[in-house]
């Protein structure tokens, strides 16, 4: 790999498309799973009383233990999402770029 | 990690002497039969034949040190996701969590889910650029631009430290865990599970290490699956039904639905839960594994297969806690005369496996839980290697020049030298409490590697300077907090109070290692500074388009 190619793909417009979306989308990701999570994990530490209500009156069940799976459930689902959109749209753009710069 | 969480070995200690009081009292054998299981025996046995086997396969696929590191780049994305699943689910997580749930209830739960977290964080941020920039370590990504030796050697220390306590903990775990579970000698156990993972990396390399793992894998998940359908059929399926019983049976009553106890101040949650998020990303076992798929495509599908799989045994395994409270909890023949459970509290799971499945079943499981532990030390013990032949001998010895013949034999030689300090420590910490070693390790992973890491790909002022004075503020601090701290300062060397009052300390050392990287990269006015801040451009296109990238399809 030649330091012209390196050029090349910096000065393509398509490598700071690449960078930001997918950062973008990095972030944006990242930042619900630890918002979700650190939600979870607070309520749970600092107000037990209302994670542990019942669900419906009258139930052993409680709220927290389908919240605390959900919690696991929404991380795969999302990781789901990042894969499913940087396999595809990112990698399509990725692939672009690498062969205009190997012109 | 809590302590409790890891406290397989501590637990296990206490197992130990129950064996042996059951070995010794044959006419209370109604109460407590652990004389050496057969069906437990064959089948572990039947588990080291096939991996063997594997294990004589992969010798005739590696030759050179691409193959002995990452198999040759040839494990799918699929593979891998298994593989690193593997790699996750340890016995500590499967007998400890369960344990936890069923001691504790909701709080385990709340353990279980931190124990994911690490994984969406690792894909979203680290995954395909560790994968395209490294080719055998995660110290090639952290010395893509900074000074090799410097930065090699603090990596090397980082992983060495890192597999070495993970390393300890696991062998104690095994040995006493066969011990119980097998009614085998403890000494015979940490021997056998040290020559089985000799054989595995040593002729197998990473394939042997990578399909042990995914055999294991397969076994564990499909054993719990099984495991909690049986559990669950006792109670018609019915989840309420089971929560009901559950909370009849247990001493708790319905606090066991109800957080407490464990995590009580808000820096102890956040100290715990930052060491769980960033730890996957700084050990190196599991960062080995990257290396293994053809591309950024393929490592971004591990992560999520291992997502997949690791989400689903946790909650199996928070199943089977709340399924052993009643079917266990509230049968004598697997309490002792004060009503708790023989063999200590990691043993829930294994007593639900008898109870629902009968011994057959039991010994299936007991073979799992073996299994477990050998693939994880063998994954361990290729890591460690690494960092010794890759790191330490090929790029700060010799400065790159030796050749691959070279750094494959040295590489062995680590794995010999690595398996005998491994059965050595195992031998001479049987009767410590070694609980705290894993948290350790996790609390090292995340303050020492993970930042190095985080920081070589995203911030263009890191310098070798600061990611050198940083990456030791993180060790030496992160091993000053635990020794001074509750785990160690009280538990173990029994003195009345901790120095450091905090059972977590992940937070101050990643905050050290994190902040000194920063202080001392910005300070940092030198020429090789300018210099290694000036190529932060070229590594950023290689990380982002993977251009360049080891064994990578696009050039």
């Amino acid at each position: 790999m030649s330091s012209d190619v390196n050029e090349r793909i910096i000065a393509n417009p398509k490598f700071a498309e690449l960078t930001t979306k997918r950062n973008r989308f990095s972030i944006i990701l990242v930042v619900s799973v630890l918002v979700i999570y650190y939600a979870y994990l607070f309520v749970a530490v600092l107000m037990p009383d209302t994670i542990s209500r019942a669900i419906s009156p009258g139930m052993t069940m409680t709220i927290g233990l389908p919240a605390g799976f959900a919690v696991m459930i929404v991380s795969f689902i999302l990781t789901g999402v990042y894969v499913r959109r940087a396999n595809s749209e990112f990698d399509a753009l990725n692939r672009d770029l690498i062969e205009e710069a190997g012109r | 990690m809590n302590r409790r969480l890891l406290s397989l070995t501590a637990g296990a200690a206490l197992l130990a002497s129950t064996a042996a009081q059951a070995a010794g009292n044959a006419i209370a054998g109604a109460v407590q039969r652990q004389p050496v299981n057969i069906s437990a025996i064959a089948m572990f046995m039947a588990f080291v034949v096939l991996t063997l086997g594997v294990t004589w396969w992969a010798s005739k696929r590696t030759r050179s040190a691409s193959d002995f590191y990452t198999a040759g780049g040839g494990i799918t994305g699929f593979q891998n996701g298994l593989a690193i699943a593997g790699d996750y689910m340890s016995a500590a997580a499967f007998l400890g969590l369960s344990g936890m749930v069923f001691a504790k209830g909701y709080d385990g739960l709340i353990y279980t889910v931190s124990f994911l977290m690490g994984w969406p964080v690792m894909l979203f941020l680290i995954a395909e650029r560790l994968r395209n920039l490294g080719k055998y370590t995660f110290a090639d990504v952290a010395s893509f631009r900074l000074a090799r030796v410097p930065i090699r050697s603090l990596a090397a220390t980082g992983s060495l430290v890192t597999v070495c306590l993970y390393l300890i903990a696991q062998m104690v775990g095994a040995g006493k865990l066969i011990q119980l579970l097998f009614g085998l000698d403890y000494a015979y156990a940490v021997v056998l599970v040290g020559v089985l993972m000799t054989l595995y990396v040593l002729f197998g390399g990473m394939l042997a290490t990578t399909w042990v793992q995914i055999i294991k894998a397969c076994m564990l998940l499909g054993g719990v699956t099984v495991l909690v359908a049986l559990a669950m059929s006792k109670f018609g399926f019915n989840p309420e039904l089971m929560l009901t019983k559950a909370v009849e049976a247990h001493a708790m009553h319905e606090k066991i639905l109800k957080p407490g106890g464990l995590i009580t101040d808000p820096i102890s949650a956040i100290s715990l839960s930052l060491a769980l998020i960033c730890g996957p990303a700084g050990l190196p076992h599991i960062l080995m594994r990257f290396f293994t798929v053809a591309d950024a495509k393929a490592a971004r599908k591990s992560v999520f297969y291992a997502t997949g799989f690791i989400g689903y045994f946790f909650m199996l395994t928070v199943m089977l806690g709340f399924c052993a409270i009643v079917l266990v909890g509230t049968n004598p023949d697997y309490l002792d005369k004060a009503g708790k459970i023989l063999g200590g509290g990691n043993m829930a799971a294994v007593h639900l496996a008898k109870a629902v499945g009968g011994d057959l079943f039991l010994g299936f499981i007991s073979a799992v839980a073996f299994a477990t532990i050998l693939a994880v030390v063998a994954g361990l013990t290729l890591a460690g290697a690494s960092a010794v032949s890759h790191d330490l001998y090929a790029n700060v010895f010799r400065h790159g020049r030796a050749t691959e013949k070279q750094e494959i034999l040295v590489s062995r030689i680590a794995v010999l030298g690595l398996s005998a300090i491994a059965i050595t420590l195992g031998m001479l910490f049987e009767n410590q409490n070694i609980a705290f070693m894993v948290s350790l390790a996790f609390a090292m992973a995340a303050s020492v590697n993970f930042p190095i890491l985080a920081l070589s790909m995203f911030w263009n002022g890191l310098t070798t300077r600061g990611a050198l004075i940083g990456g030791f503020a993180g060790l030496f601090s992160s091993l000053t907090f635990v020794i001074l701290g509750p785990t160690v300062w009280v538990a173990v060397l029994k003195n009345p109070t901790p120095i450091f009052p905090y059972e977590h300390s992940a937070l101050f050392s990643i905050l050290l290692a994190f902040g000194g990287t920063w202080l001392f990269s910005v300070t940092d006015g030198s020429e090789r500074g300018k210099a290694e801040r000036g190529r932060f451009l070229y590594q950023y296109v290689r990380s982002e388009t993977g251009i360049g990238a080891e064994g990578a399809v696009a050039h």
